[in-house]
């Protein structure tokens, strides 16, 4: 029996919709069944908290008296690209400051403009008729900008990677602190609770989707960059690596530091704890095949981030229950793991999302159109005008 | 009994001299090398903890005072500000002992001191920075 998401918007209204997170929807399915869940269970909420780089945020300051048309811009030393309209730009997460280099960056911005602290805004221009001045310097708060929103071109990844190092120095990476000789192996991703491996087929979530993100109600505003939906995958649908991504947008004034918080990488640099939560609404028997996916069933590639090429050796794969067992085996030698995402703060939001719409504070919505299932991965090759 | 954490320092005019050995043998106390370095300019440092009773103890610290060895507590702690952490679990893969670690219910993160060697290597590896060495 097929549900519509208005329906289930109806018994959300009523109070009658049987909402679970991806966590506890494997356990009720060992239980009772694919068919009955279908039946009883009405919305999976799932969920995500990472370092996201691909995040930013747009912001229309307003204009000034006389106005400047804004042509360099910093915020608390970090630059944010000001290459559009007057008073409109990007600040990018992991833009570093001019002044304190990577003990802050663009991250550090948005989470102090959610936090209401006061930031400093810097702006310099050519002067023209329409807008004569050349300088700018004043203070800014969440509250005194006219407009600020999260863009974030590409977030919840659909699997990720395992990361660990054969070499024999330390190194720094986006992936954290890698011991020389496999001294421990990182991982980046909420498994069983993450948003895409739940749906991998992207059946309910595509453009237009309702989300929660950073605190706030948001929405999938485009398919993320990278997309790669043609990664291999195994027969439950899961991609054995990097797939499905997505852009996603929310109003950074409604948004909160529980759930979006810069971090530092240590000699990589500033990169952006995202917090996403997104509903999966059961709409039939095939869904519930799909949500009842545990760590065990979910398959993630070892690599080698020692070898500083666009494509690293492979030492195997691994599932999530083994990721989070603190231990996997990679040669036969016994190493240390450990994630940089959160599945405490993955889990939190899944309940969060869960409480709002059991309390009838957040509807499902259609997409508007689905994320593609086919589409091309490249890569950049440096090539003469004549190689073109 | 007492517990305590010593860090010896070993100038390197002693650092032959079998100084561990009668530190067992003579004051007949349970011992434990959480760490053991030699440093760039030949002092051997070491990090051990001590189980005996008082006057074991008392004795043992004069015995290396006058050996030349330098005994100091170790007064260091790591310290992690857990209203700050995201709960994310990066240092569980880097703690050797596994002092840190990540509750396997609730994914949050979790310090046993008694297990921490002060090894340091956490310190630079958390992204929000809420690992900091107590002094």
């Amino acid at each position: 029996m097929a549900k519509t998401i208005e329906e289930i918007n109806q018994k959300i209204k009523n109070g009658s919709a049987v909402i679970l997170n991806a966590e506890e929807i494997i356990g009720y399915v060992k239980e009772k069944g694919v068919k009955k869940t279908a039946k009883e269970v009405d919305v999976v909420t799932t969920a995500t908290f990472g370092p996201m780089c691909s995040s930013g945020a747009f912001i229309n300051f307003g204009h000034s008296d006389p106005p400047i048309k804004m042509g360099r811009v910093w915020l608390n030393d970090v630059p944010a690209y000001a290459g559009i309209a007057a008073v409109d730009v990007y600040i990018g997460a992991t833009e570093l400051s001019e002044t304190e280099g990577m003990d802050y960056g663009g991250a550090h911005v948005i989470e102090d403009l959610i936090a209401g602290k006061s930031v400093k805004l810097k702006a310099t221009s050519h002067g023209t008729d329409c807008y004569p001045r050349k300088e700018i310097e004043t203070f800014i708060t969440r509250d005194t900008i006219n407009q600020a929103y999260l863009y974030n071109p590409r977030n919840a990844y659909q699997n990720y990677a395992v990361a660990t190092n054969s070499s024999n120095r330390t190194i720094y990476t986006y992936m954290g602190k890698l011991l020389p000789r496999f001294g421990n192996a990182t991982f980046s991703s909420a498994g069983q609770l993450s948003p895409l491996l739940n749906d991998p087929y992207y059946r309910t979530i595509g453009i237009g989707t309702k989300i929660f993100l950073g605190g706030a109600d948001g929405f999938v505003s485009w398919v993320g960059t990278q997309h790669n939906p043609q990664k291999e995958r195994l027969a439950n649908g899961t991609p054995t690596g990097l797939a499905g991504t997505l852009a996603v947008t929310a109003d950074l004034k409604e948004m909160s530091t529980k759930y979006i918080r810069a971090c530092i990488f240590t000699r990589y640099g500033v990169s952006l704890f995202v917090g996403i939560g997104i509903p999966v609404p059961v709409i039939d028997e095939e869904m519930v095949e799909f949500l009842k996916v545990a760590d065990e069933d979910i398959s993630v590639g070892i690599f080698d981030y020692s070898v500083q090429r666009r494509n690293k050796p492979s030492f195997g794969q691994v599932n999530y229950r083994q990721l989070r067992s603190g231990k996997i085996k990679i040669n036969n030698k016994q190493v240390q793991t450990g994630p940089i995402s959160s599945y405490a703060k993955a889990l939190e939001i899944a309940d969060l999302l869960k409480e709002k719409i059991q309390s009838s504070k957040f509807y499902l919505t259609d997409m508007v159109q689905p994320l593609p299932l086919e589409c091309e991965y490249r890569s950049l090759e440096i090539l003469s005008q004549e190689e073109l | 009994m007492l517990k305590k954490k010593l860090v010896l320092s070993f100038p390197e005019k002693v650092v032959t001299k079998p100084i561990t050995y009668k530190l067992v043998k003579e004051f007949n106390l349970v011992f434990n090398i959480l760490r053991a370095e030699i440093t760039s300019d030949m002092e051997g440092k070491m990090l051990i903890e001590l189980q005996g009773n008082d006057e074991q103890i008392r004795d043992a610290i004069d015995y290396l005072n006058n050996a030349g060895v330098t005994v100091q507590e170790a007064a260091k702690d790591i310290m992690i500000d857990m209203d700050k952490c995201v709960d994310c679990g990066v240092c569980t893969s880097i703690c050797i002992t596994q002092a840190l670690y990540l509750d396997q219910k609730t994914g949050k993160l979790k310090f046993d001191k008694d297990k921490c060697i002060l090894c340091e290597l956490c310190l630079d590896c958390c992204p929000v920075a809420v690992i900091k060495v107590n002094i």
